[in-house]
């Protein structure tokens, strides 16, 4: 029998608000988050991953109220990240009502956040994000902070690192892909998920259906991630939502600026598609 | 609501929260609590866990939850067990070296192989959605009563249940070949499953629902 693929929205968040920028940067609103979880929960989703995108820079979550107001309206797991240091923080973003947390800066500068993490909340609990980049040899190297800072680390030993140390899921981001629309490094996805054993999500740089169904079949991503597609058609869509004007650009969603990259996409047809791919997903 | 109470027991392992937050959804009165002396007068018990089997066992000892528990169970009292709270309700575990559980049903916890039939390398933990299929007993008239065949479930795991009876089977999963099984049930007021209903849409809520109806708990 063919493994389910998950389709998890990812949900980038400053503020108050749902963000998309494009290489991790160059954020815009989008609206309220607790809206479009609302409506990818409604249409589907096997997931949310929810990212404080701003957290490490500034050393503060403030997720916890949006987490919290999402957690009771819906029934489906959620992870979250962004700024995670410590056990402590670990411990109180579950207490919001995450189901995992997703560990990316914190893990790198210190490795043990990791195992920390699984023994005390299990593997299930801890997706480590490995931001990659490509550089000019061809290797990937990861960095930290949305693509900001450099490590030196490989990305391949570093996710067989993360697999050792106990880690439940991987996730890996193409930061050169991210947001562009121009579809998933295929080949960094594929790379990733044959050296592990543990579940990889793939993320950045899905325009169109089609690019989803491609990082599965030959990325062999266990689950995908998605922002652009969705919020963009959910927006076009949706005259009424309204994004808090106190935090970030809001320009792009007043102008209603078109969306030519991207083939935007709702969650049933998505899967509709992935299904008569033969991937096989869950509808409801 | 009705004045009866059910026990989220918290042994410091898993996400309560969600759990709590189903109950809620469904109506259930439940409240989330680690102490022993509130066993004897509540009605119904949920046992959730993610996390470690020893770590669980051993918490639930030092809580000095296990004698209470089992109590209350024997006495026919309603027990619902989530993933973890599944596994522990069988004899023993192989999870880092055997481990004793709460023996309410016989049968062992297994690890999923690190490959499958075909010899391709299996991804565990299993994180996902899945199907649930029938046992020889069927679901009518357990919490299972509203669900279909061909509905999803979410699971997260690496160990799996391996029942010596088949009686207590209430479902059965596929993951990459190796069926196993992912619903308890024994003797009416023992229940579990190895999927979260809790985080599984509304057909997992539907589970909570008939457990508490069932049971005359809402």
């Amino acid at each position: 029998m063919k493994k389910n693929i998950r389709i998890i929205p990812r949900l980038d968040i400053k503020g108050p608000n749902l963000v998309k920028g494009i290489h991790l940067e160059g954020l815009r609103v989008m609206g309220k988050p607790e809206e479009f979880a609302k409506f990818y929960y409604e249409q589907g989703a096997d997931e949310l991953i929810f990212q404080d995108v701003v957290a490490s820079l500034y050393e503060r979550n403030s997720l916890h109220d949006i987490i919290t107001k999402t957690a009771k309206q819906i029934y489906i797991p959620i992870t979250v990240g962004g700024g995670l240091r410590t056990i402590e923080d670990v411990k109180s973003v579950l207490r919001a009502g995450a189901d995992k947390v997703c560990l990316n800066t914190a893990a790198i500068r210190n490795p043990s956040v990791i195992r920390d993490a699984v023994l005390r909340f299990g593997s299930s609990t801890v997706v480590v994000a490995i931001e990659a980049i490509k550089q000019s040899d061809g290797k990937y190297l990861a960095y930290t902070d949305n693509g900001r800072e450099h490590t030196g680390m490989e990305v391949i030993k570093w996710a067989q690192q993360i697999d050792e140390m106990g880690a439940g899921e991987i996730v890996i981001t193409s930061v050169d892909k991210e947001g562009t629309g121009e579809g998933f490094d295929i080949e960094l996805v594929r790379q990733v998920a044959q050296s592990v054993s543990v579940p990889v999500i793939a993320h950045g740089g899905a325009g169109k259906k089609e690019d989803v169904a491609e990082v599965i079949s030959k990325g062999f991503a266990d689950a995908v991630s998605i922002a652009s597609i969705l919020h963009y058609d959910y927006i076009k869509n949706n005259q009424s939502n309204s994004a808090s004007d106190t935090e970030g650009n809001v320009e792009f969603l007043k102008a209603k600026r078109s969306f030519h990259k991207f083939e935007t996409t709702t969650l049933p047809e998505l899967k509709k598609y992935l299904c008569e791919q033969e991937i096989s997903c869950r509808i409801i | 609501m009705s004045g009866k109470k059910v026990l989220i027991l918290d042994y410091h392992l898993g996400n309560l929260f969600s759990v709590k937050q189903a109950c809620d959804h469904v109506g259930i009165n439940a409240e989330i609590t680690s102490d022993k002396n509130l066993i004897e007068k509540a009605d119904a018990f949920i046992l959730p866990g993610v996390g470690a089997f020893i770590e669980a066992m051993t918490n639930l000892e030092n809580l000095d939850l296990i004698i209470p528990l089992k109590d209350a169970v024997d006495a026919g009292k309603p027990l619902f067990g989530v993933c973890l709270g599944q596994q522990l309700l069988f004899t023993e575990s192989e999870e880092f070296g055997a481990g004793k559980g709460l023996d309410f049903i016989s049968g062992s916890i297994k690890k999923f192989p690190k490959e499958n039939k075909e010899g391709a390398k299996m991804k565990v933990p299993q994180i996902g959605w899945n199907k649930i299929y029938k046992a020889e007993n069927g679901w009518k008239d357990t919490p299972l009563q509203d669900i279909n065949e061909d509905d999803y479930m979410y699971f997260v795991h690496s160990y799996y249940v391996k029942s010596d009876n088949k009686e207590n089977i209430l479902s059965l999963t596929d993951y990459e070949g190796v069926e196993y099984c992912s619903g308890v049930i024994k003797n009416k007021n023992i229940v579990a499953t190895q999927f979260h209903p809790e985080k599984s849409g509304a057909k997992g809520l539907s589970i909570y629902k008939n457990w508490a109806i069932q049971h005359n708990l809402i």
